[in-house]
């Protein structure tokens, strides 16, 4: 395999948890649900998965674990914000501050320990196919389900009544309502999901990519994924692209280090959160739409009057 | 059935109600989280929220935290009342600890009253300069100032390290990580003797009082609410909008870049690339434990401070992880939040479709 190709290969890696993170979050917003505790569920899903793995030995029971951590710590948020009607950005803070706290807490007894490599799982002749074949189809499972769930989403959201649904309300709560949907309980299920896929994104970071258990080693990368979503016009196949590309940033962060660049190390980590901002400026910057394109409920409480 | 039912005005009492009813709630769920520890609860609550009451240098160490919080938590209350989200005042305050530093370390050896002014400028500028870049791209460009703000505190943490790494080293310092010690003029004077507290917290009051002035009487403080509790009408009055993002990601900028100065001049003396430490993230909470008021965020200030004072303590003395502070804050943050809702709605009783006829009948 050559060099370009095992970069390219990286780049699908490294840019998993995001795509996770990211098509929850989409998930989330659609339903007019603004979740800014990304990065704590992540983290969240990060140490369940790790801790998870290492004392029951199953990754499956890993992965598990992760999901239901992020969609436990999502339905916290859920609680609050749609049956108390509290404000959604302060309680995605808390979210993230709380998250951090207890995962750092559960975390203790596992710094320095790691986990094996998840094997990869190459797809039989798809992978055989010259060049793009390891670079797409040589990948450990995760990684698989990270595009099923994205190309799912977009399926789920523009070809089933339930996605049909959770746009709706999205769009317009009361409208929904006054219909007879669940404005609420369509709403929890979707912050669970976006919890659950955080989740998964935290844990492909802890027991995949490097394999080890870090307090804070999220770095940044739920909010990246908000960034993403915006990125997206929350449109599931775009946030996948949008994963990809803030992934590669990070990656060549590596690279360019690996080539012996004179250059302080510090530079270079700042790079994904430099093109983040910058990405976020040039997508927003049309403002009629950003509007059009925004779910018209993000980010308000529902509260039903009759 | 029990529904909620909105009020026809918030409900003052359960607003000031509701951060005690939030540190109750705290204290409860954070006794259980003791017990699932395995630690004695009462004596983990004691040492959390009474112990650090109990002496002296306890409280100054309490004023040494407190002066931060205060003071950025202070200038983020008149952004959030305006729906302007500056959550990365971690940020501003490491770029006013840096620039406030670096400017005390050009004169070094230089004695001079004016030495300490002069860095305080330096690092209020740094903070306000950061906090500009959201502004005009939330301005000029309609970014999201909350993720703008929050990468650009993850590139101040990396920006302090690469530089105490390189030109702010000590040339004498063994190749550690650290700029020199400030030297005399460059300290800030301390308020108690033999304690850490300096006159930095006499600022952060200043800010209170000042706060609590613009707020009430000034104009920028009725625009502020205007723009929070009325955005439709603060867009056609189309002026404000832009003016008061501005104002508000400046002055919050500002006023954590001085707060930034006075950890560096104050209690850590000298540039460490563990000067951030969470006073910008958990100013936020600060800010919306006291009501976005001033006179509650310094009272809130206090309380926050001796959820670290009591966490170190229990850290030490029951060998507890420094994460539980974390738990606690975001708890904290929880229940303050959830309690809210009862300011703006009333729990009512309402009966079902089936009652109703049947008391009719």
């Amino acid at each position: 395999m050559d060099l370009l190709q095992a970069i390219l290969q990286g780049v699908i890696v490294a840019s998993t948890p995001l795509v996770f993170a990211a098509i929850g979050e989409v998930v989330a917003e659609r339903s007019g649900v603004l979740n800014l505790g990304v990065e704590g569920m992540m983290i969240m899903g990060a140490i369940a998965g790790f801790a998870v793995t290492l004392d029951s030995g199953s990754y499956f029971a890993g992965v598990i674990a992760a999901a239901l951590a992020g969609a436990a710590a999502a339905t916290v948020f859920g609680l609050l914000t749609q049956y108390l009607m509290s404000n959604q950005v302060a309680t995605g803070l808390a979210l993230t501050i709380f998250g951090l706290g207890v995962a750092a807490l559960i975390g203790q007894g596992y710094s320095g320990e790691t986990t094996p490599p998840l094997p990869v799982l190459p797809i039989p002749l798809l992978s055989d196919i010259p060049f793009i074949g390891p670079i797409l189809f040589a990948h450990d499972p995760l990684v698989y389900l990270s595009v099923i769930l994205v190309f799912g989403v977009a399926w789920f959201l523009s070809r089933t009544r339930a996605g049909l649904i959770l746009k709706a309300v999205g769009d317009n709560h009361d409208a929904a309502h006054a219909i007879g949907y669940r404005v609420v309980l369509v709403r929890m299920a979707a912050i669970a999901f976006g919890g659950a896929s955080a989740g998964l994104g935290g844990a492909y970071l802890s027991i995949v990519q490097t394999p080890l258990w870090v307090e804070n080693m999220t770095a940044g990368r739920g909010w990246i994924a908000l960034a993403i979503v915006v990125f997206s016009a929350w449109r599931p196949a775009r946030a996948l692209m949008g994963a990809y590309l803030f992934g590669g940033v990070t990656l060549i962060q590596l690279h360019i280090q690996g080539l012996g660049v004179e250059i302080e190390a510090q530079y270079l980590s700042m790079l994904p959160y430099l093109v983040t901002i910058i990405v976020l400026a040039v997508i927003s910057h049309d403002k009629a739409r950003a509007k059009l394109n925004a779910p018209a409920c993000l980010g308000r409480s529902f509260y039903a009057s009759s | 059935m029990i529904r909620l039912e909105p009020r026809n005005d918030v409900s003052p009492a359960m607003a000031y109600l509701a951060p005690a009813l939030a540190v109750l709630v705290t204290a409860v769920a954070g006794a259980a989280i003791f017990a699932a520890l395995g630690k004695d609860p009462v004596e983990a609550m004691r040492l959390f929220f009474i112990q650090p009451l109990g002496d002296w240098f306890s409280i100054s160490e309490m004023i040494v935290k407190a002066t931060p919080l205060i003071l950025i938590a202070i200038g983020l209350s008149f952004g959030f009342r305006a729906g302007v989200w500056n959550i990365g005042a971690e940020g501003q305050f490491t770029l006013g600890a840096l620039a406030g530093g670096a400017t005390g370390l050009a004169f070094y050896d230089v004695a001079g009253l004016w030495v300490l002014p002069l860095m305080c400028i330096a690092g209020a500028l740094a903070g306000m300069a950061w906090a500009a870049i959201p502004a005009l791209l939330r301005t000029r460009f309609n970014a999201n100032e909350i993720l703008v703000t929050l990468m650009l505190s993850y590139v101040a943490v990396l920006l302090l390290s690469v530089l105490v790494h390189g030109p702010l080293k000590d040339p004498d310092g063994f190749n550690f990580p650290e700029s020199r010690l400030f030297h005399d003029s460059a300290i800030l004077p301390i308020l108690l003797e033999g304690t850490r507290a300096h006159v930095g917290f006499l600022a952060s009051l200043a800010a209170v009082a000042v706060a609590w002035f613009v707020l009430g009487r000034h104009i920028f403080g009725f625009q502020v609410k205007v723009m929070g509790q009325a955005p439709r009408a603060a867009r056609f009055g189309g002026f404000i909008e832009n003016k008061v993002i501005w104002s508000c990601l400046l002055l919050s900028g500002g006023l954590a870049g001085l707060a930034g100065v006075f950890e560096a001049a104050g209690p850590v003396g000298q540039l460490v690339p563990a000067i951030p430490v969470g006073y910008g993230f958990t100013a936020i909470i600060v800010a919306f434990l006291g009501r976005l008021q001033p006179i509650g965020i310094l009272i809130a200030g206090f309380v926050m401070a001796l959820t670290y004072i009591g966490g170190e303590t229990a850290q030490i003395e029951m060998n507890l992880p420094s994460a539980i502070t974390g738990v606690f804050q975001g708890m904290f943050l929880f229940s303050l939040l959830g309690i809210d809702v009862f300011a703006r709605y009333r729990l009512k009783r309402i009966r079902s479709a089936a009652q109703a006829a049947e008391g009719a009948s």
